[in-house]
């Protein structure tokens, strides 16, 4: 066995390698266990279960500051799936409507998406959602007297209120009927109330990543050859046809594996609803290290179910992304 | 039936047709506008909609914005004109607190000349006169001295002026300083794990796949978190490093993770017979790394490079959640402890944003000069 020898360095640097490591984490772990002892702060993820005395401004589920931590995580995971959701199906319809005005034929409606892409992703979204905050809590009109559209639609410094299905509970028979909200002694009710902060937390995040999903799907459009649309042209087909057989199956396999980075990106920057005060994860994960002093494991949940939000969102593109794929025989 | 001159007239040369006039100039600002405003009824449709919204928004937006607005720092004349005009006073007003944050009021002239210093450094860099070793030797007495200037002393050796520590460094210096030195940090690791995730070596590549997955999963601002409550803890008790360090030393680390990436898109473009051949001229594996995979690797990726750049510029703005006064920190500093001009707040964010934006376009301009660069030799 020679020094020399390829295979015996490459052994040698690698066990160097992970020996260095293993030094490393012993030592920092040392250093936190140490630091633990010195400052007498209690380890362990007992905490979860108990209660967490903290109440959360709007939930999905039932909870009040009765209920244990680990509730209060759900919750917070729940209001930042429901941010992300609904700011990806948004963000994909209003970023391939600017996608497709970008390599429009009018001039006008080209240089509008262009200015819009240019405008908002050249701006940190930190400072969109502070934004849109500051607009909807104190330059919309107080609560009792909400701007109204179609005598259904309300937006004030209360939030939004639209019409939404509401489940009719019959005598006989439950239908879904659909509930118009309704302005009663100066109180919106009824219909589906939109908090200020969801819709702050919506709105930029949406628009945001709207300006990187239109980036996105240009590029996926443009990447289709010309010579493919002369093509389907001369075959007699329409424009709709064109789009649906010919320029789409080709340009999903150039959209689809940025946009799951965009998809990505916006469930991670749902975590900048911590600074207008949406009952997000992170939100709730701060209070709750506030109140308990576990900085490690609060922080380790964080990324724990953050990094398992990732590898799903990845999974589920990653199987849309074999369907559009090139099926290569 | 054939005449001799007929059968003459097939052999000879058929009379040339007169040449046709060019087409028509497409040129010109009539034909622009029929052929990109009008190109077709839908087409036309489509510019009287957009027409009509920016003849209906426009004069509202200039009125609020130019012709209406108050930029004297009146705060009663400002809340007059709530609603009908903006209050630009609230900048004139604030603009120290907003650009320097919680910087000591007399001192202000240093962290003005750093981010000169600094700014011009950036410039210089950006320019293909100044790419030789100069330039490194700038960079070095620049940082130097924009250190020396913020802090007013080199490792407590005082230089006669009145030290600040860095909690009270703040505004545009801190934003700039910031995204400096995690893009110049953040580079080199960047490809040295990139590197490390194409190596053949298991181990490494085990190590960086790690690294780069679980860095990319979670969001910034757990990392930050990370870096203000949990780096404490992880350092030999009775030993805090600087705040602004453990901020820096996330940001870093969190960026390398991506530009890692995109750093690897570039090296997977490289082919098999650059190596072999670098291999055939007797290159170790870090000559053949440096003079023949990365120069190529890297031009093929610098508009994901630049684009990673700017995101790390914006990505700066978070160290706010964990107080640290950057420019949009400062800006909060600076409206909301006043209660005269807390309603003018839109206005304050408005003149961040268009900073923000002025830095952020330059850069992605520059990158589309960079890309010629080295792609059109």
């Amino acid at each position: 066995m020679r020094w020399h020898s390829r295979r015996t360095r490459a052994l040698a640097v690698q066990v160097g390698l992970v020996v260095v490591l293993a030094l490393l984490v012993g030592w920092l772990l040392a250093n936190t266990l140490a630091n633990m002892r010195a400052r007498g702060i209690q380890s362990g993820f007992g905490f979860l279960l108990d209660t967490s005395g903290f109440d959360i401004g709007e939930s999905l589920i039932a909870f009040d500051s009765e209920q244990p931590y680990w509730r209060a995580f759900l919750v917070g995971l729940l209001n930042t799936l429901r941010v992300s959701i609904t700011g990806i199906v948004l963000c994909t319809v209003l970023g391939t409507l600017v996608g497709i005005g970008r390599v429009s034929s009018n001039a006008l409606a080209r240089g509008l998406c262009y200015v819009y892409t240019e405008l908002l992703r050249n701006v940190p979204i930190l400072l969109q959602l502070l934004m849109w905050y500051v607009l909807l809590v104190e330059w919309m009109p107080d609560a009792e007297a909400p701007l109204q559209a179609w005598d259904s639609v309300f937006l004030s410094k209360g939030g939004l209120a639209l019409p939404w299905l509401a489940w009719d509970e019959g005598a006989w028979t439950s239908r879904v009927l659909w509930e118009l909200p309704a302005l009663v002694e100066g109180e919106v009710r009824g219909g589906l109330i939109i908090s200020p902060e969801f819709l702050a937390v919506t709105l930029g995040l949406t628009l945001y990543t709207s300006a990187f999903v239109a980036e996105v799907v240009r590029s996926g459009l443009q990447s289709v050859a010309r010579g493919q649309l002369e093509a389907a042209r001369s075959l007699g087909l329409s424009s709709w046809l064109t789009l649906r057989h010919v320029v789409l199956p080709q340009a999903m396999r150039v959209i689809v594996p940025p946009m799951t980075n965009q998809y990505l990106n916006l469930t991670k920057n749902s975590s900048l609803a911590v600074a207008i005060g949406y009952p997000d994860l992170v939100n709730i994960s701060n209070t709750a290290l506030n109140q308990t002093g576990r900085a490690v494991e609060c922080i380790a949940i964080i990324m724990a179910l953050y990094l398992a939000l990732s590898l799903l969102t990845s999974a589920l593109m990653n199987a849309y992304n074999r369907r559009v794929a090139i099926a290569e025989r | 039936m054939s005449t001799p001159t007929s059968t003459a007239n097939a052999h000879r040369p058929a009379m040339l047709l007169p040449s046709r006039p060019p087409p028509a100039r497409q040129h010109g600002p009539w034909q622009w506008v029929r052929r990109e405003l009008l190109g077709s009824s839908s087409s036309a449709a489509i510019t009287c909609i957009i027409a009509a919204c920016l003849l209906w928004q426009l004069p509202h937006l200039v009125s609020w914005s130019l012709l209406e607005a108050v930029f004297r720092p009146d705060a009663d004349a400002c809340q007059a004109a709530r609603g009908t005009g903006a209050c630009w006073g609230v900048v004139v007003e604030k603009y120290r607190l907003i650009l320097f944050g919680r910087y000591p009021h007399a001192e202000q002239w240093r962290p003005l000349l750093a981010t000169v210093i600094l700014l011009a450094l950036l410039v210089a860099s950006c320019s293909r006169q100044c790419w030789h070793r100069g330039l490194l030797v700038a960079w070095v007495a620049g940082l130097l001295v924009f250190f020396g200037l913020m802090s007013g002393r080199w490792w407590g050796i005082s230089l006669g002026l009145s030290p600040v520590p860095t909690d009270q460094w703040g505004g545009f210096p801190l934003t700039l300083m910031l995204s400096t030195l995690s893009i110049a940090c953040a580079f080199p690791l960047a490809v040295l794990v990139a590197l490390g995730r194409r190596s053949d070596w298991p181990m490494v590549r085990a190590v960086c796949v790690t690294y780069i997955e679980l860095v990319r999963g979670v969001p910034l601002i757990s990392v930050l978190f990370m870096a203000s409550f949990m780096f404490p803890l992880l350092m030999p008790p009775g030993t805090t490093p600087d705040v602004l360090l453990r901020v820096l030393a996330g940001i870093t680390l969190f960026a390398a993770a991506y530009l890692a990436e995109i750093v690897r898109g570039g090296l997977q473009a490289i082919g098999r017979g650059q190596l072999e051949a670098a291999a055939s001229l007797g290159l170790g594996y870090w000559a053949t790394q440096r003079l023949v995979v990365l120069p190529q690797a890297l031009a093929h990726v610098v508009p994901g490079i630049m684009n990673n750049f700017i995101a790390i510029f914006k990505d700066t703005s978070l160290v706010t959640i964990v107080s640290l006064y950057e420019l949009s920190g400062a800006m909060g500093l600076a409206v909301n402890g006043d209660p005269n001009w807390r309603p003018f707040k839109l206005e304050a964010y408005l003149f961040i944003t268009l900073i923000y934006f002025a830095c952020c376009f330059a850069m992605s301009r520059y990158s589309l000069w960079v890309e010629r660069q080295v792609t059109h030799r």
